[in-house]
């Protein structure tokens, strides 16, 4: 990583990427600890991190899911108009 | 039922192409122990399962192997970006461009292309868990190969993923 000042968007969606990490790890955790109450707990907190960000995202800059597209700018589809993943950078 | 994310797992910035590194790294994505295997594995094995954690897990691993499927056909996409005619003949990468240019296409780096005989699912809990801690167990010998594969490609660590 270069040490340049990240933008805002940047910073928020590296901050989704971390996120998106902790709950995808809990998730599969709690598959086979069905009873871990602290890890519940855990997964709860980072998922609603998670739909806050992506809240914030999808208004800002464009949604990253589908069911983040109500919060958008209602005059451009930017699902399609904006870059893909591969083609790097946000 | 699937929705997608438009993010990659892990971001993919690569600046310089390579398309010696892109062979290589094409076989974790179409090869015998590629993602394109793994996910399909796991996906597929879930229906014979006889307990909803194990359907679980592998449900949400399968899901997690499509990201990585992504992100390794990203690294290849974009090493193969901007290659100019000269380097594709001495990369080697002819053979695969003249049937695919840059597309990105499911083989292994020997050039067999992706077929289920990657995996098995067998419709026995036991065997297919055995079969699924075998393919783990390649991750630790491909990350050690794609090492010294890398280190042979002179290009500075640093160019290639940040």
């Amino acid at each position: 990583m270069n040490n340049r000042m990240k933008s805002e968007r940047e910073q928020l969606f590296h901050d989704i990427g971390v996120i998106s990490f902790v709950v995808t790890e809990m998730n599969e955790y709690l598959d086979t600890h069905p009873t871990d109450k602290e890890a519940m707990e855990y997964l709860n907190h980072y998922v609603r991190m998670q739909n806050q960000a992506m809240r914030e995202y999808a208004m800002k800059y464009g949604p990253l899911r589908i069911s983040d597209a109500d919060g958008c700018n209602q005059n451009e589809w930017k699902w399609a108009t904006q870059p893909w993943p591969w083609e790097g950078g946000c | 039922m699937w929705s997608y994310e438009k993010r990659l797992q892990y971001p993919v910035n690569i600046k310089e192409p390579n398309a010696k590194l892109a062979q290589v790294i094409l076989t974790q994505y179409g090869g015998p122990d590629g993602e394109l295997g793994a996910s399909m594995r796991y996906i597929s094995q879930r229906y014979s399962m006889p307990y909803n954690e194990v359907a679980a897990i592998l449900t949400d691993i399968g899901t997690e192997e499509l990201a990585h499927l992504e992100m390794v056909s990203t690294i290849v996409h974009q090493l193969t970006r901007n290659l100019s005619m000269e380097e594709i003949a001495e990369s080697g990468f002819a053979n695969y461009y003249v049937d695919h240019t840059v597309g990105i296409w499911p083989m292994a780096a020997g050039g067999i292309p992706f077929n289920s005989c990657e995996f098995q699912s067998k419709g026995d809990a036991i065997t297919d868990l055995h079969e699924d801690m075998a393919a783990d167990a390649t991750l630790l010998k491909m990350q050690h190969m794609f090492k010294a594969s890398y280190a042979t490609s002179h290009i500075r660590t640093s160019n290639v993923l940040q």
